[in-house]
């Protein structure tokens, strides 16, 4: 892309990152963060970032922005109070002061640099081999920083434990969201029927090609769970009450699996996550085999919140 | 000047602009999305670093671009969870306010006993 380009992505972006501060609806703020997000990725893809891009606009703008939006037209009623704790001037001045301090300080370490940047690449480029894997940020995911993706399933495990943990005691281990209404001749249940299967090939095609090209497990994850809250969201299918096993087993096969291919690497390899010689792609592909399901099924009760209803509710 | 730098200002004024809302806000849901907001500034920091290290024919440094792929799934539990807090403190109270004044009186229904 051209710096002309380059400096007309820079404008919108900053132009809606002020209106999503600065908007007096909660909702057009909200709205205004989706389609920043949606942006945001092309500036990943003028950074050559693309396995990130595919992530922001999956999780990014796409998950964050349906979290935002439910809360938004949940919290509604809240709107007019809130505006009459708004902070006088002086606290306003003050924060535009801090504010203004912070960005200044993080424009000069961006102008200071080192120039050449350090890198790590020449070293990924040099050890990719070893992985069997095409894709260098498939290799550090998975290969050189395992570890960090092992501990990233387990926080968004904790995270939901969390977000369970807030359920009222008569709903525990009940059903999150509200009860399904369907319109089988509304627009949404006509797409539950028609886009979950493509949905399904294309989440599974992300996590295949991710190996060698941009992709991934995270990436399909959520597409699959985007596809599962379709069906939720048309009221085709009810949400599972959080209790059952078969939920509580796709969550943590996943993470299980990992930690007993980490373990196995102790005492073939050597090393916590050490991968034997010429099995290391296998023993990838048996991760992120076993993660794919979990995540998506991590992602979309992570967005459905905590049990609301009774485990028998309709 | 070229385009990392750019992005790097970029980034450098998303990071006020989220500061100043998550400061100036008092609904905490314009705060976790003002939060984001900085988040999503440090990120572009952090990509472009990995830009600036493009080396051995990547495009960019994959060990920063690896851990930004974390980030943003991190993030998104945060703020899942920051949103359930919000909804659950509004279901008990009637109000999301974070304030410890009284205020205009938020309606409290009788749901100690069940919670």
């Amino acid at each position: 892309m051209s710096i002309a380009l380059h400096l007309a992505l820079i404008a919108l972006l900053l132009a809606l990152a002020f209106w999503t501060v600065v908007a007096r609806e909660t909702f057009a703020a909200v709205a205004g963060f989706v389609s920043y997000g949606l942006l945001l990725t092309l500036a990943w893809v003028a950074l050559s970032a693309v396995d990130v891009a595919l992530t922001e606009a999956a999780i990014g703008a796409g998950l964050t922005g349906a979290l935002l939006i439910g809360a938004t037209s949940r919290l509604r009623k809240t709107e007019a109070a809130a505006r009459a704790e708004r902070p006088g001037r002086a606290t306003r001045v003050l924060a535009a002061i801090v504010a203004t301090a912070v960005a200044a300080a993080i424009a000069a370490c961006v102008l200071l640099l080192p120039d050449p940047g350090p890198s790590l690449a020449p070293e990924v480029a040099q050890n990719l081999a070893s992985t069997g894997v095409g894709n260098p940020i498939t290799a550090v995911l998975m290969s050189f920083r395992a570890m960090d993706t092992m501990l990233e399933a387990i926080v968004l495990l904790f995270g939901l434990i969390g977000i369970w943990s807030l359920a009222s005691d008569r709903y525990w281990g009940g059903r999150p969201g509200l009860a399904p209404v369907v319109e089988p001749n509304g627009i949404l249940a006509y797409l539950a029927r028609v886009l979950p299967p493509i949905g399904l090939v294309v989440g599974i095609y992300i996590l295949w090609v991710g190996a060698d090209y941009p992709g991934g497990k995270f990436q399909g994850g959520t597409v699959l769970a985007a596809m599962w809250l379709l069906l939720l969201m048309s009221g085709l299918h009810d949400a599972p009450a959080v209790s059952q096993r078969w939920v509580r087993l796709a969550l943590v096969a996943g993470p299980a699996v990992f930690i007993l291919v980490g373990v196995l690497g102790v005492f073939v390899a050597g090393a916590f996550l050490g991968y034997p010689e010429g099995l290391a792609k296998p023993l990838i592909i048996v991760i992120e085999v076993a993660l794919l399901p979990s995540l998506a099924v991590t992602l979309t009760l992570l967005l459905m919140g905590p049990p609301q209803r009774s485990e028998s509710s309709p | 000047m070229n385009a990392p730098t750019l992005f790097g200002l970029c980034a450098a004024v998303l990071v006020g602009f989220g500061l100043y809302g998550l400061i100036v806000h008092p609904q905490p849901l314009r705060k976790v999305l003002s939060f984001n907001l900085m988040g999503s500034g440090v990120f572009l920091v952090c990509a472009v670093i990995a830009r600036r290290g493009a080396a051995a024919g990547m495009g960019g440094d994959p060990v920063p671009q690896a851990l930004l792929i974390t980030a943003i799934v991190v993030a998104f539990a945060a703020s899942a969870l920051a949103v359930a807090l919000m909804l659950r403190q509004f279901d008990e109270t009637g109000s999301s306010s974070l304030s410890n004044d009284p205020g205009p009186a938020p309606a409290k229904p009788a749901a100690k006993g069940e919670a």
